[in-house]
Parts: C-alpha cells; structure tokens; sequence
C-alpha cells in the first residue's frame, strides 16, 4: 500500500477519452475515494457512479470493456501507466499516482477506453485456429496426445486475445498488416494436437501469406507482454521453422501436405 | 511459393543478408586488414582481389544485387515499424530498433563509400592504400568510417542473429540467448579487425 494512497484517501485518475471512433481524444481528470484492496475497474466503475471530474463538472460516465474480472477473459485490456494489461488484475495500490488510463490505440478505438479486438478473432478464423472433427458419422476417438505435450500445449491456450502483445508488438501498426503474436502461437497450439496437426500445412499457408509470419521483426515485446506468460517468441521461432521446411516441401516436394 | 511473395521476399532479405553481403562484409574487412601489415601488402592484396578472374560478374551477383535488394527491401521494413523503445525499453526491442538504425547509416556510408572508391575506380582513379590514406586524413571522413564500419558490423552480426530465429534455427529461448552471446562476439571480433585497418591508413 502506497504512503500516497493513504495518507490523501483519495486516487488521482488521468483518462484518455474519446466520444466516438473519428473525434478527438482529450484528458479529463478524476478523483476517486481510497478503498483497500481497489483496482482499476473498481474505480472506474466508482466514477461512473457519479461522473464528475476534478474541476467539479459533471461529465458523461467512462467507456470500458469488461467481463470475466479474473484475467481470464482479455475484455478489460487498456494501457495502466504506459503499459498495456487488463484493468481488472491493476491494483491500485501497487499504481504510481495519477494512474493514467489510455486506451490500446493499435485498434480502432470505439470510445473512451474501449476498443475493437475484432481484427484478432478475423485472424483466429484466419489461420483456422480449431480442429475440424465435424463429420456425417462418428469418426471415433482420435489419436492420443502425449502428456508432457499436453502439459506445454496448455500453456498456449492460456492466451485469451487481449490484445497486449500486438498492442506492444512494434510491426503491428497502421502502416503494416502484421497479423501479430497472439494469432502465431494458436497456429501452434492447434499444430500440436495430434487431430489438429491433420490440418497443420492449411495453418501454416495461412501464415505464409501477406501480413503473415515473415512480418516479425524480433522485438520480442510480445513475450515480455504477454499476460499469461506464454512462450511467444518460441511459438514464433518455432513456426518460422515450420513454415521454412513448409516453404521447402510445396517448393521441391509433390505430396501437398 | 508464387502465392506468397511476401514471405519469399522477407526470408531471401534475411538470408542475402548473410549470404552473400555477410560473407562479402567479413572478406572485405579481411583484406582491409592487410594495411596493418604496411602499404604493400595491402596494395597487393586488392590488387589480387581486383584481378580475380570475372570480376565484374562477381561484382554483379555476389555484392550489388543482393546489396541492392537487400538496402532496398530493408529500408521499406525499417520504415514500416513503429519503434516504441521509450515504451518497452527491453533488450531486444533495443536491438530491433537499433538494427533499423544503423541499416539506415551503412546504406548511407555504403553509397557514400561505393561513390568514392568502387565508382571512381570505374572513373579511373586508383583504388589503392594512398587513396585511402588521404580519405580518412579528413577527421570528419574518419569519424564517418568509424560509425560506418561499426553499423555495418553490428547490422550484421545483429543480423545473424535475427536469421537464425527467422529462418527457425534458434528456436528455443536458451538457444537464442546463447546465439546472442555468439553475435556479441562476432561483432566485437569485427569491430576490432574493422578498426585496425581504419587506424593503419591513419
């Protein structure tokens, strides 16, 4: 607990609004009563109680994205003091004062700190990031998976598209089609898995074509990003090496597969 | 592969990057490094290096093709990152920006030098020990060297680490830490034979 935090009873909030997609962003400050154990959304939902700023206006309550509160769901993603995280896992009291909030501007932004991730789940859909097992007659069981396999694979599926690791990717931007980290290391989560790796090389065409995999520049912002910790530039290395050999086998190879 | 230009295009960037303007790089800083050895035998090692039989073909193919791909391809990855190292200051994203930095510096010292030696050459001055010797008798000219010749080798040696994960060599985190120690040696190595032929003109 901050000595600040305590001492004032209050917490000092600088916001980055905006009221629709085309119009500008502006400041607006707010000062919130001090509670023990408060987060962001908890003080952002204080404010939208009574939405009046620090020059004592009374202003239009604050826009976020929220849904699960538990860091699982990736709706609540905003930048917290320069960096992108979820709101619902930012605690107050280990936030330097004023927290400023700004929203991930590497999507379109729909208003104030609420954006719109569906560029991500166009690329989920993109690189098919399930595993067709839909038939007209039971297919039965399929192949099984090794544990220890099992146990690196869960790893990836943490990944729940929040939206930090492109936010934090600097390839990911206006000027490039870069699909970005979170959609690669599905391609590899679903590779993995003994039902999906039938579909491996639709996946990695996918991610062989424009705005693909090639794109990363190895900053490797991602992975030190990343929320849940998942190994991303190792999901990048390691379908950099699956579409090299890929590259290879639909250049020299007959069997397309 | 007709389908996927892009991704042609970045992996042949990464490995013209290597293959063969690293190898160039690491020949020519090489036969540089005979100035060390006195004004002859630097004379006649780039005298030998000129007379090699086909020359100009492999002047073409070898150094100013892949180059030319290479700076110009590069140039338009440069421009296409927004660099965000105020933000994320890690080590990597350190060296992602300063890799699209001093690509930008040696393709400047790259021209410049080709300007004044390859293409003067070909003008009919005499690319020998003495040329040199007045070029970096300008301070200004040899402080430009220096950062040259510095960019280059750490664009490439930067480099060679950035193509061992493109082209998923280095796939694990701990091969990847350990190829950035190897780099870091082979620009330091570099860096010393780069310096030495600049300070023998001098």
């Amino acid at each position: 607990m901050s000595e600040a935090a305590v001492k004032s009873k209050t917490v000092l909030f600088s916001v980055t609004r905006q009221d629709s997609p085309d119009s500008a962003p502006y400041q607006e400050e707010f000062e919130v009563e001090y509670r023990p154990n408060m987060n962001v959304i908890s003080a952002l939902m204080e404010i939208r109680r009574n939405p009046v700023n620090t020059k004592g206006e009374h202003t239009t309550p604050i826009n976020w994205d929220m849904n699960c509160l538990e860091e699982v769901c990736g709706a609540c993603s905003m930048i917290i003091n320069g960096k992108p995280r979820q709101s619902c896992t930012a605690l107050i009291d280990q936030l330097e004062q004023p927290i400023r909030l700004e929203p991930m501007r590497t999507f379109p932004v729909v208003r104030d700190l609420q954006v719109d991730r569906s560029r991500m789940f166009d690329s989920l859909k993109k690189v098919k990031a399930w595993i067709p097992i839909d038939g007209t007659y039971d297919l039965g069981p399929g192949p099984r998976m090794p544990e220890k396999k099992r146990q690196w694979a869960y790893e990836l599926s943490k990944c729940m598209t929040c939206g930090v690791c492109l936010e934090a990717c600097p390839n990911v931007n206006s000027k490039s089609d870069f699909i970005g980290p979170a959609p690669v290391s599905q391609v590899r989560l679903f590779n993995s898995h003994p039902t999906g790796e039938m579909n491996k090389a639709e996946r990695l065409e996918e991610l062989m074509g424009d705005g693909g995999l090639a794109n990363c520049g190895n900053s490797q912002n991602c992975v030190q990003s990343c929320p849940k910790g998942i190994p991303l530039t190792t999901s990048i290395a390691a379908l950099n090496r699956d579409t090299t050999l890929q590259s290879f086998k639909n250049f020299f190879g007959s069997d397309r597969v | 592969m007709a389908g996927n230009r892009e991704f042609f295009n970045r992996k042949l960037h990464s490995l013209l990057g290597v293959i063969p303007v690293g190898v160039f790089l690491i020949q020519h800083l090489v036969v540089n490094h005979f100035a060390t050895r006195g004004e002859e035998a630097f004379n006649s090692a780039s005298h030998f290096m000129e007379s090699l039989p086909f020359r100009y073909f492999l002047e073409i193919f070898i150094i100013f093709l892949p180059l030319l791909y290479h700076a110009i391809y590069g140039l338009y990855i440069a421009f296409t990152a927004k660099n965000n190292t105020t933000k994320y200051g890690y080590f990597r994203n350190w060296m992602f920006y300063l890799q699209r930095i001093t690509g930008v510096v040696t393709l400047i010292f790259v021209v410049w030098h080709v300007w004044e030696t390859r293409i003067a050459a070909a003008l009919g001055a005499d690319v020998n020990y003495q040329m040199m010797a007045d070029i970096l008798a300008n301070p200004f000219m040899l402080v430009f060297y220096i950062v040259g010749v510095l960019s280059a080798i750490f664009h490439f040696a930067n480099g060679l680490w950035s193509f061992m994960v493109s082209w998923g060599i280095t796939v694990s985190p701990r091969s990847q830490v350990i190829s950035t120690y190897v780099t870091l040696g082979v620009f330091v190595a570099l860096s010393i034979v780069g310096i030495r032929a600049i300070f023998a003109f001098v």
